[in-house]
């Protein structure tokens, strides 16, 4: 069963010099519940544009999202949202983050203690629920931001590079608990990233974006997301089959941002 | 596993602070070896560097005093004209204990001023910020508003005296409509750059988590317009204080304006002078309690 549905998408934007763009046009595919999605392109493709069209942030200039056989319209509970740092609330701690949703919902407060509690546990973060938001690292912060998000039970997960601005060593750590996390709650994710190891390593499914217009350019099957559930991330990032397709990718879109700039250098 | 996580952690974070390189070489050469201490050598153009010293700034204000002092009593200054520390001290006394100057303790003529203030401020804060919220959330608010501020912002509060005099005669009413007027424009900035500052994830997450419009006004917005609201009442309250002194010339009996107004009348200087004192005191305390407030009601400012 598809959870996501995305047809005919096209998005153009008007310029002040009456030009226009097409940060999108003509994209479609269907996504299967519980799978991973990652998007990955040079910026402009449009793959932050598509984040926001599917959580129902803009509302795109040609065709449809459906989710779970509703059309989207507007924002809603069903798509959650975990965004780079500094989405958190910072005026509320760690626990009242977390329960943000549910609270809001009207849902009764001993339940949301107990499933505030379960979710901080199952993200690494028990004994942190009092904590002040700014008390917290990088890395934990978007701990929270995934508890936060879950709270909500939602069908769907939208991710817009949430481990963007974290270090290395941490963003390595993290991956692993995105995958845990798919893993153990069976949600469809969709993730977007500058970062082509991370595609590949979190995408189940993989696009790679083109620009101008912002469009599908190549679809990839993946291993390496159920791989590395059971096996070590440095190994399997290492492993000639993964090394090969990072090169692939890179290569496509050096090309690509090659031919962005001859374009821009032919007009200047 | 999750201790696992943890320890990776810190150790990112120890790498965090190797940006700031300084502040690495403080860490490495603790003060127990050998009693070296760790030393900024660029101190000139680096802010937090510049601490002052505080026995330097005692030592300014002692000599200042001590000069004051010594010419009064070399009689070196006309005391008509230039009272000394004893002459001040003396009229201070006077009208702290007594009500023979202007048949008004300096109490009542404190509590006056502060009154006035509070209204003014009070109601300046009441009506500004939701016109500022309202104009940071609304097309239509923003249409209306924002011609009305934008033409009296600028004007100095103290230019609105005349008419008020005319509309509401040289009573109270006309004091505190002008420091509503000086709080009041303030407030709507400050509130509505509170709005406009607003994170649109945060925004966006609160949706998506499915709270209305009402409760993300309520749990996100304000919240995060807090701490510029509380900066405007911080300003909004000097202005007030420094307006405030101006208003109580015009027909005043009461208050440390008219009290230093009549003062000067009489020629008694000294009460001149421990006057400007009192006001400049009373403004840095409610300074001081805007900040304790400030870091009790909004411990998460500027982390966000």
């Amino acid at each position: 069963m598809s959870t996501l549905n995305v047809d005919k998408l096209g998005m153009t934007y008007e310029l002040p010099n009456n030009q226009s763009v097409e940060a999108l046009k003509d994209v479609s595919f269907d996504l299967e519940s519980g799978r991973i999605l990652t998007l990955l392109g040079p910026s402009g493709c449009g793959k932050t544009t598509m984040l926001n069209i599917i959580a129902g942030f803009l509302s795109p200039t040609a065709g449809t999202v459906s989710v779970a056989g509703s059309r989207v319209t507007g924002p809603g509970q069903e798509r959650g949202m975990v965004f780079q740092q500094g989405a958190l609330f910072e005026w509320l701690n760690v626990e009242q983050n977390v329960s943000f949703g549910p609270r809001m919902n009207g849902a009764d407060p001993t339940e949301t203690a107990a499933k505030t509690a379960d979710l901080l546990n199952t993200v690494g973060l028990s004994g942190f629920g009092q904590k002040a938001i700014y008390e917290l690292s990088g890395g934990m912060q978007q701990r929270v931001a995934l508890a936060r998000c879950l709270a909500n039970d939602p069908e769907l997960i939208l991710m817009d590079e949430p481990l963007g601005a974290l270090d290395a060593l941490t963003r390595e750590k993290m991956q692993g608990l995105i995958l845990e996390l798919w893993d153990r709650t069976g949600k469809t994710i969709i993730l977007v990233t500058h970062s082509v190891e991370e595609a590949l390593f979190l995408g189940d499914r993989l696009f790679v974006m083109a620009p101008r217009p912002g469009r599908i350019e190549r679809e990839y099957d993946l291993p390496f997301a159920r791989l590395g559930l059971t096996e070590d991330p440095r190994g399997l990032k290492n492993s000639p089959e993964f090394v090969e397709k990072r090169e692939e990718i890179l290569s496509l879109i050096w090309d690509m941002e090659e031919e962005i700039m001859g374009r821009d250098g032919e007009a200047a | 596993m999750a201790n696992k996580f943890e320890s990776t952690e810190n150790l990112a974070a120890g790498y965090g602070q190797g940006k700031d390189g300084t502040k690495l070489i403080e860490r490495r050469r603790p003060n127990r070896n050998s009693g070296a201490v760790a030393r900024k050598t660029v101190t000139f153009g680096d802010g937090s560097a510049v601490t002052g010293n505080r026995n330097i700034s005692l030592l300014t204000a002692v000599g200042l005093f001590v000069l004051w002092a010594v010419a009064e009593q070399l009689n070196l200054t006309d005391p008509t004209f230039f009272p000394g520390p004893v002459k001040t001290a003396e009229e201070f006394w006077l009208v702290l204990t007594t009500d023979s100057f202007d048949r008004t303790y300096l109490h009542q003529h404190v509590l006056a001023s502060l009154q006035r203030i509070l209204l003014g401020f009070g109601f300046g804060v009441l009506f500004g910020v939701p016109v500022g919220l309202a104009m940071g959330l609304s097309n239509a608010a923003r249409a209306v508003f924002d011609p009305i501020i934008e033409l009296f912002r600028p004007v100095p509060p103290l230019a609105f005296i005349p008419l008020l005099i005319i509309w509401f005669g040289i009573g109270e009413a006309s004091k505190v409509i002008m420091l509503f007027f000086a709080a009041f424009f303030i407030m709507v900035i400050a509130a509505r750059s509170g709005v406009l500052g607003v994170k649109l994830s945060k925004v966006h997450a609160a949706y998506s988590l499915g709270a209305s419009k009402t409760q993300i006004l309520r749990n996100v917005i304000l919240p995060n317009a807090l701490p510029e609201i509380f900066v405007g009442m911080r300003v909004a309250l000097g202005v007030c204080w420094g307006t405030l002194v101006a208003a109580e010339l015009i027909g005043a009996d009461q208050g440390l304006g008219a009290m230093i107004w009549q003062a000067r009348t009489f020629f008694r200087n000294g009460i001149v002078v421990f006057g400007i004192i009192v006001i400049g005191l009373i403004g840095v305390l409610l300074d001081q309690l805007m900040r304790k407030a400030e870091e009790r009601f909004i411990p998460w400012r500027g982390r966000g």
